[in-house]
């Protein structure tokens, strides 16, 4: 049986301002459902999309309650992948750059990612299969 | 011969650098590298016939493999059967396919 394959991706963009986000998020869920084993390390604004404090909110305009409305959050769609890396049994390493989040004081997020640092990315490039970094524009 | 697969995520009406992207795939392809050029986002915007479609076409025609995100492609209201000649709507599973497969990635 072919061993599994490790893939490590950055980020650095912040939440609900790019679709870059989504891709990513994306590409991370396709890479758990296909078997990877997966590392993210989450650099600058991207520190924010785990974090804990985000809200759903109402939509006033429309007139639609935060049930209707059914805003996603960012946070839970990250908890939603380590639950599927869990089930599948699969490694996935999410690392928070530390400074990048002192910066923010985005200090608090949901269970599951870890304070690192660039030598976190570094050790998951080099035990990696590949790596796809995903800049900001 | 390496094996590249060039992802294009911004809009070709928006940013020059597009062209010179597509410019460095047509390159690899003509060093004998097996290139893939990869849309997705607003990158897909490219691909409906048009101004800026007649270079994807060129680049196919080079033996660069152009490839278009479906959901992108869905987001947008493109209908996948009215692609510029050379452009194939293709799944985001192609990605990690290549990237477990060893291929080198790029992301602009």
């Amino acid at each position: 049986m072919a061993a599994r394959k490790i893939l490590t991706f950055a980020i650095m963009d912040a939440p609900y301002e790019s679709a870059r986000s989504t891709t990513a998020l994306r590409l991370i869920d396709l890479a758990l459902r296909r078997g990877c084993d997966v590392n993210v390390f989450a650099y600058e604004g991207a520190v924010a999309v785990p974090f804990a404090k985000q809200q759903p909110h109402p939509n006033a305009v429309h007139g639609r309650s935060v049930e209707e409305e059914d805003h996603p959050n960012p946070k839970d769609w990250v908890g939603a992948l380590m639950a599927e890396a869990k089930k599948r049994g699969l490694t996935f390493n999410w690392v928070q750059c530390g400074l990048c989040v002192d910066e923010r004081g985005a200090t608090e997020w949901i269970e599951g990612p870890r304070r690192g640092s660039p030598a976190d990315f570094w050790k998951f490039v080099e035990a990696s299969d590949n790596t796809l970094v995903i800049p900001t524009k | 011969m390496d094996r590249y697969l060039l992802i294009e995520s911004l809009d070709p009406f928006e940013s020059n650098d597009v062209e010179r992207y597509q410019t460095l795939g047509a390159s690899l392809a003509r060093a004998g590298h097996q290139v893939t050029l990869f849309l997705v986002q607003n990158g897909v915007l490219a691909a409906r016939p048009g101004a800026r479609s007649g270079p994807l076409t060129a680049l196919a025609e080079r033996r660069v493999e152009v490839l278009a995100d479906e959901f992108s492609l869905r987001e947008r209201g493109i209908a996948a059967s009215r692609l510029a000649p050379g452009v194939t709507p293709a799944s985001l599973d192609v990605v990690i396919d290549r990237l477990a497969d060893g291929w080198k990635t790029l992301w602009h």
